[in-house]
């Protein structure tokens, strides 16, 4: 914030965040060293690392890794995409928010999980379900956000540029949808969190391949370490998703101070 | 009235303006009826100040004028005609209403043509902001950003600027250098300017006419023939601000009848010297 940090409390800021979780492992390493944690309950950072590192050389890790990640983009870009489709239409046009708001509140209360048994019975188990769940529970943040956002576009900042002679396409260009980007980001945010949940749950379900379906034949074979393994990528995945979004939430919104500072 | 030759430019280029004709204009919103008859005539570069109490009906007035609102009985006349020639009027308003997320430069432009986007820095370096054109406006001060507001309604070489109270909310000292600004760039421009303000000095310093709004009608039409730039302090400007104050605030005029010349002029003297600065 201020430009007068000095280097020891900048360090200390970037290294403070981990040193929570490097205690929790250093601990966790410990007790599973001393005999305190069987390796069936949590083997030990060491070995969860090396069968990381084995999946990692066999190709398999970075497969499945590919594969998930593609389901959790696909259902983002189908369930995100109408959700912002859909919202910028409710938000614009009154007509759009009388024929379909009513109808999206309704399907909204519905979480998304609970379809899980309908969704097998109609697209099986294959990728279509998968991405089809992920699609439907991405959708309902990025649709109510965009709804919102566009709703609270500053009118005095839309009657001015009528007033100079903007209208039609380029007042949604130059005021609507920059007014409404920053709630529209929130939506992408909250999108990218419940995408990862999704993805999980449905992938333990039924797959052949993914993190999921990776995590669940560890499982079988009684594999802790890869079990954990499949956790952690998870986490790591979350928290790139959500670096992303705040990229693109400090360059969109670079105009605003409060988005601009690191 | 124009004696120097700095005002005959303003009458030669006077031709660019708009003669603004408003005609028995009423309107209402549900019951209460917030203009009752207004009929003003403007000369074509004439610069015109509408002065009187908040809700008096003078932004209401301005808006109508601007095409913001609609559903008003009377006749608005640009240049004689219906509404052809609004597209030749801009308004700036209290708020800069600058958007947040177009850099200086870019909010300027809004709303050109893109082979006109060079005048926006011209217009830019007019108001002498033309160095922070690629600023974003939440770094710039409010006078500043009232400045990158006018050079946005002056980029489009307006006929008839409207200025919607837009010193309002502006500091004392940032508010002068605003007046003479905005007084030096219409002479060089020649268009018509309607300003609405509560503030009776303001409207003294700029205007060619004082116009006053009491409750939906006209109750004064004072014409300003100081020289220009004017000065706050000489004695004809502080007559006609006591003037137009008075009138503003509903008091009798110490000038007008002897049956004025009452025990309680005094006091009411006084409480026009303490209201000046508050108004």
């Amino acid at each position: 914030m201020s430009n007068q940090t000095t280097p020891d409390s900048l360090t200390a800021r970037r290294i403070l965040p981990w040193a929570l979780p490097v205690l929790l492992i250093a601990g966790w390493q410990l007790a599973a060293e001393v005999g305190w944690l069987s390796s069936r309950v949590l083997p030990e950072p060491t070995n969860v690392l090396k069968s990381g590192w084995e999946l990692l050389r066999s190709g398999e890790l970075l497969h499945h890794v590919l594969v998930s990640t593609r389901r959790a983009f696909t259902g983002l870009a189908i369930g995100g995409g109408l959700g912002l489709l859909l919202g910028l239409a409710t938000g614009t046009f009154r007509r759009a928010e009388t024929l379909l708001d009513t109808t999206l509140q309704m399907i909204r209360n519905v979480p998304p999980l609970a379809l899980i048994p309908l969704v097998i019975l109609w697209f099986g188990i294959d990728e279509t379900a998968k991405i089809f769940i992920v699609a439907l529970g991405v959708f309902f943040p990025m649709y109510l956000n965009t709804y919102h956002g566009i709703r609270s576009v500053d009118p005095a900042l839309i009657e001015m540029a009528r007033s100079y002679g903007v209208n039609g396409w380029r007042l949604y260009r130059d005021v609507i949808f920059p007014g409404a980007l920053a709630s529209i980001l929130v939506g992408l945010r909250f999108a990218l969190g419940f995408m990862w949940v999704l993805l999980i749950v449905s992938e333990t379900i039924s797959a052949t391949e993914g993190i999921g379906y990776m995590t669940m034949n560890a499982r079988e074979f009684l594999r802790t370490d890869i079990v954990l393994v499949g956790i952690l990528l998870y986490a790591l995945l979350g928290k790139l998703a959500d670096v992303i979004a705040r990229g693109l939430e400090r360059f969109w919104l670079r105009w605003n101070p409060n988005y601009a500072s690191a | 009235m124009q004696i120097n030759p700095e005002e005959n430019s303003a009458v030669t280029s006077s031709a660019f303006g708009i003669a603004l004709s408003i005609r028995g204009v009423h309107k209402r919103y549900g019951d209460r009826e917030v203009l009752k008859g207004i009929n003003l005539d403007i000369r074509p570069g004439e610069f015109v100040a509408i002065v009187g109490r908040s809700g008096c009906g003078k932004s209401t007035l301005l808006r109508l004028v601007a095409g913001l609102e609609s559903g008003q009985e009377g006749q608005l006349l640009y240049d004689g005609a219906d509404s052809d020639s609004r597209h030749d009027t801009r308004i700036m308003f209290q708020d800069s209403r600058l958007l947040p997320w177009k850099r200086v430069g870019d909010n300027v432009a809004l709303g050109l043509p893109p082979h006109e986007y060079i005048n926006a820095e011209y217009v830019l370096g007019q108001v002498g902001l033309r160095e922070r054109r690629l600023e974003w406006p939440a770094r710039l001060s409010g006078g500043q950003r009232q400045r990158v507001a006018l050079a946005r309604a002056l980029v489009h070489k307006p006929r008839l600027l409207l200025l919607d109270e837009p010193l309002g909310a502006l500091d004392a000292l940032t508010r002068i250098e605003m007046h003479a600004l905005i007084e030096s760039l219409w002479r060089e421009s020649g268009f018509t300017a309607l300003l609405v303000t509560h503030d009776v000095s303001e409207a003294i310093v700029l205007a060619d006419r004082v116009v006053l709004i009491d409750e939906g009608r006209i109750t004064l039409d004072e014409r300003i023939d100081l020289p220009r730039p004017r000065n706050r302090g000489h004695a004809a400007f502080a007559a006609l601000e006591e003037k137009v104050l008075r009138r503003v605030l509903q008091l009798p005029q110490d000038d007008a009848a002897p049956a004025n010349d009452q025990p309680g002029d005094v006091s009411l003297h006084r409480t026009v010297d303490q209201v000046r600065w508050a108004v």
